[in-house]
């Protein structure tokens, strides 16, 4: 697809560079094929959000003192915002999902807010990325399901408050909707930051028309605020989704 | 001119994928108005809620992202 919009652009697009130009794949180190162990952009950047995570949550908190500095402060507001969602959502009992849904917040967060500096790269905005995300949310329910109820875990998919005639109906399309969950989970996350930065691109080759270029910068810092909450609340919402999944996993009656 | 009839019918389903963003609107703005009815009817239920409103978007949302999807795909897939 990424080859595909540079060839585009060639093409001669009236804009100034091709809005989907900046979610290509390169190697940083030449050449042009990308292997499973070839370094790219992607995996520059998924280093600097760990690396990013790591410097809030160890070096901010490392001389933790009864009155807290900024950085501390955010690791704990991030670490209470978390486990209060998961233990709202989900009940006191998933609290030991608790390090992996946060890493999973932390992660996503990071790389939103991150892939909003100029010139950078948003790896949640690419469906591989955060398919691998949603798959193993999806296998971990399931597997947390059967193993912690066997075949009761299928209740779930039989709701036993419809009148009976309908239930049948009714299980064929809980079925469905178990299944589309990883797809759904995690092509919410990757279209809202890809459109989002496309959109902003958008402008920006507005912004080189003389023209339009004052309305496109206006429109540029409106979009890019909007962005910071849409990176935010994604995150949220691809965070509590995981926890009322796991909720499924831990008590599947319906 | 150029280009063909092919070319022509991709464009203009890109376009009308552009309405998939309407009922995504609708769904959006319908989960919003009438969490926001319920909470000024009962304002101390709502924070309890707020989760529900965002899950409730997320959904809503995640179908005009599909319609996005579509016309992706309809760009540089087909």
């Amino acid at each position: 697809m990424a080859t595909e919009a540079a060839h585009g652009a060639e093409e001669g697009s009236s804009l100034v560079f091709h809005p989907m130009d900046q979610f290509i794949v390169k190697p940083l180190f030449g050449g042009t094929e990308v292997h499973w162990y070839t370094i790219t952009n992607v995996t520059l950047w998924m280093g600097i959000t760990v690396l990013a995570i790591l410097a809030l949550m160890v070096l901010a908190t490392s001389g933790a003192k009864r009155i807290p500095s900024r950085g501390q402060s955010i690791a704990e507001m991030a670490y209470g915002f978390v486990y209060k969602m998961i233990e709202d959502v989900t009940g006191k009992d998933a609290v030991k999902f608790f390090p992996y849904v946060f890493t999973l917040f932390m992660f996503i967060v990071f790389s939103n807010l991150l892939g909003l500096l100029p010139m950078s790269f948003t790896p949640t905005s690419h469906f591989a990325v955060t398919i691998v995300l949603a798959l193993v949310v999806f296998l971990t329910v399931t597997i947390v399901g059967f193993a912690l109820h066997g075949a009761q875990f299928l209740g779930l998919f039989w709701v036993s408050s419809a009148p009976a005639a309908v239930r049948p109906l009714l299980a064929l399309i809980e079925v469905i909707s178990y299944f589309v969950r990883p797809v759904s989970h995690s092509i919410r996350l990757a279209g809202n930051m890809m459109a989002g930065h496309a959109v902003i691109k958008v402008f920006a080759g507005f912004a080189a028309i003389a023209a339009v270029s004052p309305v496109a910068i206006i429109a540029i810092v409106g979009m890019y605020g909007l962005e910071i909450l849409v990176g935010f609340i994604q995150a949220y919402v691809f965070t509590i989704l995981t926890c009322v999944y796991l909720k499924d996993a831990l008590h599947p009656a319906h | 001119m150029e280009g063909d009839i092919a070319e022509l019918g991709k464009y203009i389903g890109v376009g009308l994928t552009a309405i998939g963003m309407g009922g995504a609107a609708m769904g959006v703005g319908n989960v919003a108005g009438n969490f926001l009815s319920g909470a000024l009817r009962n304002p101390s239920a709502a924070a309890s809620q707020t989760a529900t409103l965002f899950i409730g978007m997320a959904f809503a949302e995640a179908l005009g992202i599909f319609s996005f999807l579509v016309a992706l795909l309809l760009m540089f897939a087909v």
